[in-house]
C-alpha cells in the first residue's frame, strides 16, 4: 500500500492542469498519500463507447488491472474517468461473456483484472480522511464573504453516484462551507454543461453553458465551484461567447473545489494553478470593492 | 412538385435491427418501454433534437433503422445520463444512444455538419497511437478534418490556453509502451473480426 493510485486522466494533463496541481497540493497539505498510477492509459471517455463498447471496456480495464497489481484504491478526480472506470467494473461483473474476452486479452499482456478495485473521487476520500472536522481545524485563511455556486455536473450524481442519496447530498456544499465561503442556492447543480457539444455543435453547447452561468449570477454567486475538468473548461472558456450573446457584461470565475480548499488552507495560488485561469479569481479585491461600496 | 409516400409499410421495417440493439449492454429492456416520456423530459438537449429520446426508443424497437441512424439526436446526446436514471423500466437510454452511434459509424451514417462523429474518430486514433489523448492533437485533427474555418474559429481560444500552459504546444502525452495498448485493442478486433473505423 503506497497510498491512493492517482489516476489523473488525459484532461488533467492539458486543459485541466490546475485541477491536477490543486489535487496534489491539497492531498499533500492534508497528509493523504497519493502516488500516480504508473503507465496508466486513457480511460476511453465517451468517444470510445461511440465507436465500440468492447474496446472501451478494454481500455478502462487495463487501468483497473494496473491498480489491482499495485493493490491500491484508484483516485479519479475527473468525473468522466470515474464514471468510465466504475461503469466498466460494473458491466464486466454483469456481463460474463464480455468479461471473458477482456480477461483473456489482458492475460496476453500479463495483466490480471481482479474484481473490486475501489474507485474513488477526491470528494469521497477527503470527507473520510482526514474528514471535514479535521480540515476545519487546518483552515488558515477563511474565505469569508465569498458567495459560491456549487456545481457537481452530471457524473458524480448519476448513474453511479459518489454518495448514497445524490438528490439530497450536500457533500460539495459542505466542503465550500468549510472554507468559510457562503453557498448560494443553485438548482442546476447537477444539470449537464453540454460536455463536448461546445466543440462540436456550438449553438447547443453555448446555450447550455449560458443557462448554468445565468443562474449562478442571478443567485449572486461570485464564483462557481466545480469537480469536473470538462465543466470547468466549458463554463470558463466559452463564458465570454455564451454571455455576450445574451447581453450580459458580468463574468464569473470558475474554480475547482480543490482550489478553493487549497486557498483556505493557506496554500499559495500558484501551487493551485490559479494563474492558469482565463477569468481571474481575486477574492480579496472583490471583498475590498464591497467594503468601499 | 413531386409527391412522396410519407409512411412506411410494415414490411419495410427492420425488426432484426431492433433485436440487435436490444442485445447491447444496458438495452435489454428496450421492448418494455411504456412511452412515458420521462427520458425526453429529463434530457437537457431534447429541445435541439429532431427525434426526442422517447421517439428514438419507439422507432428503434419498431425497426425504423434508417430514420434512427440518420437522426441528429444520436450525435447531440451529451451522455449526461439524465434519461437513464429516470426510466421506470430500466432502459439505459444513454447506452442505447451509444449502441446507435456505433451502428451509424459502422454503416456509414452520420450527417456531415455534425462534428461529433469526427471527434469520436479523432480521439480513437490518438489513443490507439499513444495510449493517451493529448487534447491538442485530438482537437487539431478534428478541426483539420472538419475544415479550415473551424480551425480558424478555434484559434484564439487555443492561443489563450497555450499561454496559460493548458495546451501543450509540442509534446505529446504518451504511455511508456503504447504498443501494449495497441495490442490490447487489436486482440479484441481480431476476436470480433471487425475493423476500426
Ligand atoms: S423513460 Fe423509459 S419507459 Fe419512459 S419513454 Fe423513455 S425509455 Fe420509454
Ligand atoms: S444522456 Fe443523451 S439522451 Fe439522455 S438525457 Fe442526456 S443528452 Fe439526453
Amino acid at each position: 500500500m503506497s497510498g491512493y493510485a492517482y489516476y489523473p486522466g488525459c484532461s488533467l494533463l492539458g486543459t485541466g492542469k490546475s485541477y491536477d496541481e490543486s489535487v496534489r497540493a491539497v492531498f499533500e497539505a492534508l497528509g493523504v498519500p497519493l502516488q500516480e498510477l504508473e503507465n496508466w492509459n486513457c480511460c476511453g471517455a465517451t468517444a470510445y463507447s461511440s465507436i465500440d463498447e468492447c474496446t472501451a471496456f478494454a481500455l478502462a480495464a487495463r487501468n483497473l488491472a494496473l491498480a489491482h497489481r499495485r493493490g491500491d484504491p484508484i483516485l479519479a478526480p475527473c468525473p468522466n474517468c470515474y464514471l468510465v472506470l466504475t461503469k466498466t467494473q460494473r458491466y464486466l461483473e454483469q456481463y460474463p461473456e464480455i468479461r471473458q474476452r477482456i480477461v483473456q486479452t489482458l492475460e496476453r499482456l500479463g495483466l490480471n483484472l481482479g474484481h473490486d478495485v475501489p474507485i474513488r473521487h477526491p470528494l469521497q476520500v477527503l470527507s473520510e480522511t482526514p474528514g471535514l472536522e479535521a480540515i476545519r481545524q487546518k483552515i488558515q485563511k477563511p474565505l469569508k464573504g465569498l458567495r459560491v455556486a456549487p456545481y457537481y455536473g452530471c457524473l458524480l450524481a448519476r448513474p453511479y453516484p459518489i454518495v448514497e442519496d445524490p438528490w439530497n447530498t450536500t457533500i460539495l456544499e459542505d466542503f465550500i462551507r468549510v472554507t468559510g465561503a457562503e453557498v448560494v442556492p443553485y438548482a442546476y447543480r447537477t444539470r449537464c454543461c453540454g460536455g463536448a457539444l461546445t466543440g462540436v455543435v456550438r449553438e447547443a453547447g453555448l446555450r447550455m453553458v449560458y443557462i448554468l452561468l445565468r443562474e449562478a449570477l442571478r443567485q449572486g454567486a461570485q464564483a462557481v465551484v466545480t469537480t469536473c475538468p470538462l465543466c470547468q473548461f466549458n463554463l470558463e472558456a466559452f463564458q465570454d461567447q455564451a454571455l455576450r450573446k445574451n447581453g450580459i457584461q458580468e463574468r464569473i470565475p470558475v474554480l475547482y473545489f480543490t482550489q478553493l480548499l487549497g486557498l483556505a488552507l493557506g496554500l499559495p495560488p500558484k501551487k493551485l494553478g490559479l494563474h492558469r485561469h482565463l477569468i481571474p479569481f481575486q477574492p480579496q479585491r472583490k471583498a475590498l470593492q464591497e467594503a468601499v461600496a | 412538385m413531386e409527391i412522396q409516400r410519407t409512411i412506411k409499410y410494415e414490411a419495410e421495417l427492420d425488426r432484426q435491427f431492433a433485436y440487435e440493439i436490444a442485445q447491447s449492454p444496458g438495452a435489454e429492456t428496450l421492448f418494455e418501454c411504456i412511452q412515458c416520456g420521462a427520458c425526453s423530459a429529463a434530457c437537457p438537449v431534447s429541445i435541439y433534437m429532431d427525434l426526442t429520446p422517447r421517439r428514438v426508443i419507439a422507432m428503434t424497437r419498431e425497426g425504423f433503422k434508417h430514420e434512427v441512424l440518420s437522426s441528429l439526436t444520436i450525435w447531440l446526446c451529451s451522455s449526461c445520463y439524465a434519461c437513464t436514471v429516470e426510466c421506470p423500466v430500466g432502459i439505459k437510454v444513454t447506452d442505447v444512444m451509444y449502441a446507435l452511434k456505433q451502428r451509424a459509424i459502422k454503416e456509414g451514417y452520420g450527417p456531415r455538419k455534425v462534428l461529433t462523429r469526427l471527434l469520436a474518430q479523432s480521439f480513437f486514433q490518438a489513443v490507439k497511437e499513444d495510449g493517451r489523448a493529448t487534447e491538442r492533437k485530438v482537437m487539431l485533427r478534428l478541426y483539420r478534418r472538419a475544415g479550415l474555418d473551424h480551425l480558424i474559429r478555434m484559434a484564439p481560444l487555443g492561443l489563450k490556453l497555450w499561454r496559460t500552459g493548458r495546451l501543450s504546444a509540442f509534446g505529446t502525452e504518451r504511455i511508456k509502451n503504447p504498443a501494449e495498448v495497441r495490442t490490447l485493442l487489436e486482440c479484441l478486433e481480431e476476436q470480433e473480426g471487425g475493423k476500426s473505423p
